[in-house]
C-alpha cells in the first residue's frame, strides 16, 4: 500500500515564495496533513502549517489543495491517485505568513465588530426556557469550526482587498443571522446587517456553503432568510412595526 | 532583537475552558488581564470535547442533587479525590452551565424547555448537558464570544477593544518570571514571527491543559506538552497524583495515522457493544468485585437496561473507564483482538441507521471519512487511547492558588479534583468552576499586595537565552526523540505497569535529557516547529519523570494506575497523596509522601458504611461512626 506521491507545496515568508516538489512516501489511510507532517519530521522541519486536532473539529487546518479550499485533516490521499501531482497551497484570501499559514486577523476583527448576544435584561441565568425546534436554526450555524474557508472563497473578498473594510464574509454574517433568529435576542439587527456588515455584497452564489466542511446551508439558511427579513421591514411598515413590537415571537415564525 | 514587554494584573496562560472563564472573572473584577495561548483564539483542546458538561440541574430526573453528584465523583475518583474540590464542583456547576446559556450557548432541550442532559458512565442520573456530541465547541465558542461582549464594552467606554482584556493568540509562554518567592511575569515568543516577549504580572494563572503528547497513542493534540504542568515544576510550584492518567477504553486503532483519535463514551452509552474476535461479549468477564452488584451479569439483562433501567442492571460496556480499558488491553495481549489490533464495538445491531446517524452525527462522519468504516451498518475497532492526566499542579481548593505566591491553576492543569479516575463530562464543568474561582482568586491576590513584584533583568535574559538556543545549535533532529519518549512512555509506563519496566522508562529518559540538550532546530524565527518542538521537549521530558517516578511509588493500583505486580487496592495507599517537585533547572525531580487530609463529618456521612469500607482504614472508619453520630 505505501508508495511515493508527489507533493507540490508553496514556501516562503514575508510577501515572497515558491511551490517546492517533495517526493514523499504515504501509507495506507492517510490524509494530506499526515504528508505535510512526515515532511516535516524528515525533509523539512520548518515547514509551518497549522493543525490541532485532526479530526475536522477545530478548524485550524485550512489549506487549499489542487486549488480547493480543503481541511488537510480530513482529505484522503486515497482520493488521489498514486501519479497525481498533488499541490498544495496556503488560503489565497488572507495574508501569507508562512508556507501553508496565513495571517486570518481579517476574520478575529470581523467577529468583534458584530454585537453580542443581547438578551432581555430581566431573564436571570436558570430561567431561559426554549423549544427544541426554537433553537435548532440557530443551532446550525454554531457547528460551525471557524476555519474560515468560506470567507477564503466567496467572491467579495477573495480577489477584492478593497471590498474586506465593509464585508464581514459569509462567517459572520451567518453569526448575525445566528442571534436574530435566537429566541431571546432582542437587539436590531437588521438594518445593520445591511448597512454595517455588507449583507448587500452577497450575491447568493453559494460558493460558501459547497465548501463548509460542517454542512451548513451558509447561504439557503442563514444569508437568504436574513436579506428576506431586510428586505420585508425596509418595504413593508406593517412588518417593521410588527418586528419592533413582537422580536421574539416573530423569530420564531419566520 | 528587542524583548516586546507588557504590563498586566493578571496573565492567563490557556485559551480553553479554563483560562478563558478564568480571564472572564478577572476583567468582570476590574483587572487588566491578558490571555495567551499556543493556538488561533477558539482552537484550544476544549473545542474537541463532545459528550458534555456535568451538572446536577435536575432537568430530567429531579431526584438529581450536587450530594448525589459529589457521590459520583468520589466513587469515581477511588475516594483519592481533593473532597473539597468536590463539593464545590458539584455545588457550583450548575450555576455555571446556566451562566453560558445567558451568555448565548444554546444547549439541546428537554420537552419543558430546559437544558437537557444525558447518562453517562459513573453518573448515576443523566447529568451532562450537551449540543449532540459537539459540547466543548460550544462551550469555546460561547467563552470566545463572552470575551468579545466584554471588549465591546470596553471599546464603548473608552474607545479600544483591547484596554481590558487582550487576547495574545499563537505565543507560547517558555518560563514564568520571580521576584523572590513571588510572581513576578512570564516570558515567550510569537509562534509566527518569533518575536519574544515578556509579560510583567503580579498574578498568572496557568490553564494549559494536558501532557498527552508523550505518549504515542493518545486522544490528545500537539497542544498537549505539558508545558503547565512543567512551569509551575521550574517555578517551584508542586505538583500531585502525577501518577494517574486516564487511558480512554475507545480510541480509533486504524488507519494508523488516526490511531488514538476519540471514540466517545456515547457510542456504548447509547448501546453500543464490545466483543472480541470470537464474537464474545468479554466485558461480562472483567466485573471487578466492588462493582458486582451494580452491573448485570448476563446479556439477556444487560440488553433488557436500555429499555427499563428500574428493574435491570446497566451492562458492564458502562463500566468506569479504567476497568473497560484495561479489559480491552487483556483480550487483545491474549490474543483475542481483531485484526488491526483493538476490539470490535458496535452500535450497528442496536439502532437503526437513521438513529445512529441523528444521535452520534459526527462519530458517523469521522469513521466514514477516516476509516470508510460504516457505523451504521458494520463495527469499529477500538482500543485505549491516553486521553487525560489526573495528576497536576497542587491547588487551594477555593481560590486555585498554588504554593508559590501568585501563581494560580485551573482546569485539567491543576490535580486533586478528581482523584485517581475522572468521570466524564466531570473535566467540562471543572473548568468553569475552578476558571472562575482561580480568576477570583488572582484578582483576590492583586488587591492584598502593597507593591508589585518585579522581574530581576537577568532573569529575563537567562529566560532568553534558553528559548533562542536550539536555533544556535547544529545538532540531532527534535522529532528523532520526541518519537524516542512517546514510544517509551506508551510500552513502559502505559495502562498496566511494572517496577522493572517503569525503571527502565527511567533511565530511557534520562538518556533523552541528555540528547534533547543537544537538538538543534534549522531555519528562521518564523513560524518555525522544529524550533517549537525542541522547546517543549523540556516540558514533556520533565512531566513524564514525574510521571514514571510516582507511578513507580506507589504500590498499589487505583483509578489511572494499575501496577501488574501490585494488584490490589490498598486503604493504607489511599490515605498518601504523591507530591512531585524540582530544582530551578529541572535537574532533580522529588517525590514525596503526603497525607490525605480526612474527609469534613458531614461530607462523608454522605455515604454508607458498607462502601466505604472497601476503601478506608480501620482508623477512619472508626473516625466515620463519630462523624455520623454526631449528625444525628
Ligand atoms: C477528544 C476529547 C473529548 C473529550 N470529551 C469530553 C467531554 O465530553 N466532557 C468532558 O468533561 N471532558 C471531555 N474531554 C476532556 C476535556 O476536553 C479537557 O480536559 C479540557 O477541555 C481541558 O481544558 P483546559 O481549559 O484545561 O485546557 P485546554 O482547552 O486544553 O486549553 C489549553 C490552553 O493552554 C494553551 N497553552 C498550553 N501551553 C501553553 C504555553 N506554554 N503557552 C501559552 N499557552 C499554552 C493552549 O494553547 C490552550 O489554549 C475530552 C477530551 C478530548 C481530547
Ligand atoms: S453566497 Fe454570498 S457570501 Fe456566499 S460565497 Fe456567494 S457571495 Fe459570498
Ligand atoms: S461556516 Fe463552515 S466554512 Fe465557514 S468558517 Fe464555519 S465551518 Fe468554516
Ligand atoms: S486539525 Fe482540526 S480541523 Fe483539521
Amino acid at each position: 500500500m505505501t508508495y511515493k506521491a508527489k507533493f507540490r507545496v508553496w514556501r516562503g515568508e514575508g510577501g515572497e515564495g515558491k511551490l517546492e516538489d517533495f517526493t514523499v512516501e504515504v501509507n495506507e489511510g492517510e490524509v494530506v496533513l499526515d504528508i505535510i507532517h512526515r515532511l516535516q519530521a524528515t525533509q523539512a522541519p520548518d515547514l509551518a502549517v497549522r493543525w490541532n486536532c485532526k479530526a475536522g473539529k477545530c478548524g485550524s487546518c485550512s489549506v487549499e489543495i489542487n486549488g480547493r479550499p480543503r481541511l488537510g485533516c480530513m482529505t484522503r490521499m486515497s482520493t488521489f491517485t498514486e501519479d497525481e501531482v498533488i499541490t498544495v497551497t496556503p488560503m489565497r484570501t488572507f495574508p501569507v505568513i508562512k508556507d501553508l499559514v496565513c495571517d486570518v486577523s481579517y476574520n478575529y476583527e470581523k467577529a468583534r465588530e458584530i454585537p453580542s448576544f443581547t438578551p432581555p435584561a430581566d431573564v436571570k441565568p436558570g430561567e431561559y426556557r426554549m423549544k427544541q425546534i426554537d433553537v435548532e436554526r440557530s443551532q446550525e450555524f454554531r457547528k460551525c469550526i471557524e476555519c474560515f474557508m468560506c470567507n477564503n472563497v466567496c467572491h467579495v473578498i477573495r480577489d477584492h482587498e478593497e471590498n474586506k473594510p465593509a464585508f464581514a464574509g459569509p462567517r459572520f454574517l451567518m453569526r448575525i443571522a445566528e442571534l436574530d433568529m435566537h429566541p431571546y435576542d432582542v437587539a436590531d439587527r437588521q438594518d445593520s446587517a445591511q448597512d454595517d456588515h455588507g449583507l448587500g455584497y452577497c450575491n447568493i452564489t453559494k460558493c460558501c456553503t459547497e465548501v463548509c466542511p460542517e454542512h451548513i446551508k451558509i447561504t439557503d439558511n442563514a444569508l437568504i432568510p436574513m436579506k428576506e427579513r431586510v428586505v420585508d421591514r425596509r418595504y413593508d411598515p406593517l412588518v417593521w412595526l410588527g418586528n419592533k413590537i413582537f422580536k421574539r415571537s416573530d423569530s420564531k415564525t419566520t | 532583537m528587542e524583548i516586546e514587554r507588557h504590563q498586566y494584573d493578571v496573565v492567563v496562560i490557556g485559551a480553553g475552558g479554563a483560562g478563558l472563564r478564568a480571564a472572564i472573572e478577572a476583567r468582570q473584577q476590574g483587572k487588566k488581564t491578558a490571555i495567551v495561548c499556543k493556538s488561533l483564539f477558539g482552537k484550544a483542546h476544549t473545542v474537541m470535547a463532545e459528550g458534555g458538561a456535568a451538572a446536577a440541574m435536575g432537568n430530567v430526573n429531579p431526584g438529581d442533587s450536587w450530594k448525589v453528584h459529589f457521590r459520583d465523583t468520589m466513587r469515581g475518583g477511588k475516594f483519592l479525590n481533593n473532597w473539597r474540590m468536590a463539593e464545590l464542583h458539584a455545588q457550583e456547576a450548575p450555576d455555571r452551565v446556566w451562566e453560558l446559556e445567558a451568555w448565548g450557548a444554546l444547549f439541546d432541550r428537554t420537552k419543558d424547555g430546559k437544558i437537557s442532559q444525558r447518562n453517562f458512565g459513573g453518573h448515576e442520573y443523566p447529568r451532562l448537558a450537551h449540543v449532540g456530541d459537539r459540547t466543548g465547541l460550544e462551550m469555546i465558542r460561547t467563552l470566545q464570544q463572552r470575551v468579545v461582549a466584554l471588549q465591546q464594552e470596553d471599546f464603548a467606554v473608552h474607545g479600544d477593544y483591547e484596554a481590558y482584556i487582550k487576547v495574545f493568540a499563537e505565543c507560547t509562554i517558555t518560563r514564568l518570571l520571580k521576584d523572590g518567592d513571588a510572581i513576578a511575569g512570564a516570558f515567550g515568543y510569537r509562534r509566527e514571527t518569533g518575536q519574544l516577549l515578556a509579560f510583567d504580572t503580579p498574578a498568572v494563572v496557568l490553564a494549559t491543559g494536558g501532557i498527552g503528547k508523550s505518549y504515542v497513542v493518545t486522544s490528545n493534540s500537539w497542544e498537549y506538552t505539558g508545558d503547565g504542568h512543567a512551569l509551575a515544576l521550574l517555578a517551584g510550584a508542586k505538583l500531585i497524583n502525577m501518577e494517574f492518567i486516564q487511558f480512554h477504553p475507545t480510541g480509533m486503532v486504524w488507519p494508523p495515522s488516526v490511531r488514538g483519535i476519540l471514540v466517545t463514551e456515547s457510542v456504548r452509552g447509547d448501546g453500543g457493544v464490545l466483543r472480541n474476535a470470537e464474537g464474545k461479549r468479554f466485558m461480562f468477564d472483567y466485573i471487578p468485585e466492588v462493582f458486582k452488584h451494580q452491573y448485570a451479569t448476563t446479556e439477556e439483562e444487560g440488553d433488557r437496561w436500555y429499555t427499563d433501567q428500574a428493574n435491570n442492571r446497566r451492562p458492564p460496556e458502562l463500566l468506569p473507564r479504567d476497568e473497560v480499558a484495561r479489559a480491552i488491553n487483556s483480550e487483545v495481549k491474549a490474543g483475542r483482538g481483531s485484526p488491526q489490533g483493538g476490539v470490535f464495538l458496535d452500535v450497528s445491531t442496536r439502532l437503526p441507521a437513521e438513529e445512529i446517524r441523528r444521535r452520534l452525527p459526527s462519530m458517523h462522519h469521522q469513521f466514514k471519512e477516516l476509516a470508510d468504516v460504516d457505523i451504521t451498518a458494520e463495527p469499529m475497532q477500538v482500543g485505549p487511547t491516553c486521553h487525560y492526566i489526573m495528576g497536576g499542579v497542587e491547588v487551594e481548593a477555593d481560590t486555585g492558588a498554588a504554593s508559590v505566591p501568585g501563581l494560580f491553576a485551573a482546569g485539567e492543569v491543576s490535580g486533586g479534583m478528581h482523584g485517581s479516575n475522572r468521570l466524564g463530562g466531570n473535566s467540562l464543568s471543572d473548568l468553569l468552576v475552578f476558571g472562575r474561582r482561580a480568576g477570583a482568586g488572582a484578582a483576590g491576590y492583586i488587591d492584598s499586595l502593597d507593591r508589585r513584584p518585579t522581574a530581576s533583568a537577568e532573569s529575563v535574559a537567562e529566560a532568553k537565552a534558553e528559548a533562542l538556543a536550539p536555533l544556535q545549535r547544529a545538532g540531532e533532529n527534535p522529532y528523532e526523540v520526541h518519537h524516542e519518549l512517546q514510544r517509551t512512555m506508551n510500552e513502559l509506563v502505559g495502562i498496566i505497569r511494572k517496577a522493572d519496566e517503569i525503571t527502565e522508562a527511567l533511565e530511557a529518559v534520562q538518556k533523552l535529557k541528555e540528547r534533547a540538550a543537544g537538538v538543534g532546530a534549522a531555519g528562521s524565527r518564523i513560524y518555525n516547529p522544529g524550533w517549537h518542538l525542541s522547546l517543549d521537549l523540556r516540558n514533556m521530558l520533565l512531566v513524564s519523570e514525574c510521571v514514571a517516578r510516582a507511578a513507580l511509588t506507589r504500590q498499589e493500583s487505583r483509578g489511572g494506575h494499575t501496577r501488574d505486580d501490585y494488584p490490589a487496592m490498598s486503604p493504607a495507599w489511599r490515605r498518601k497523596l504523591l507530591v512531585c517537585g524540582a530544582s530551578p533547572d529541572g535537574s532533580a525531580v522529588t517525590v514525596e509522601e503526603k497525607a490525605q487530609p480526612s474527609m469534613r463529618g458531614d461530607l462523608i456521612s454522605l455515604f454508607e458504611r458498607t462502601e466505604l469500607s472497601k476503601y478506608l482504614t480501620e482508623e477512619e472508619l472508626t473516625e466515620y461512626d463519630k462523624a455520623v453520630e454526631e449528625s444525628r
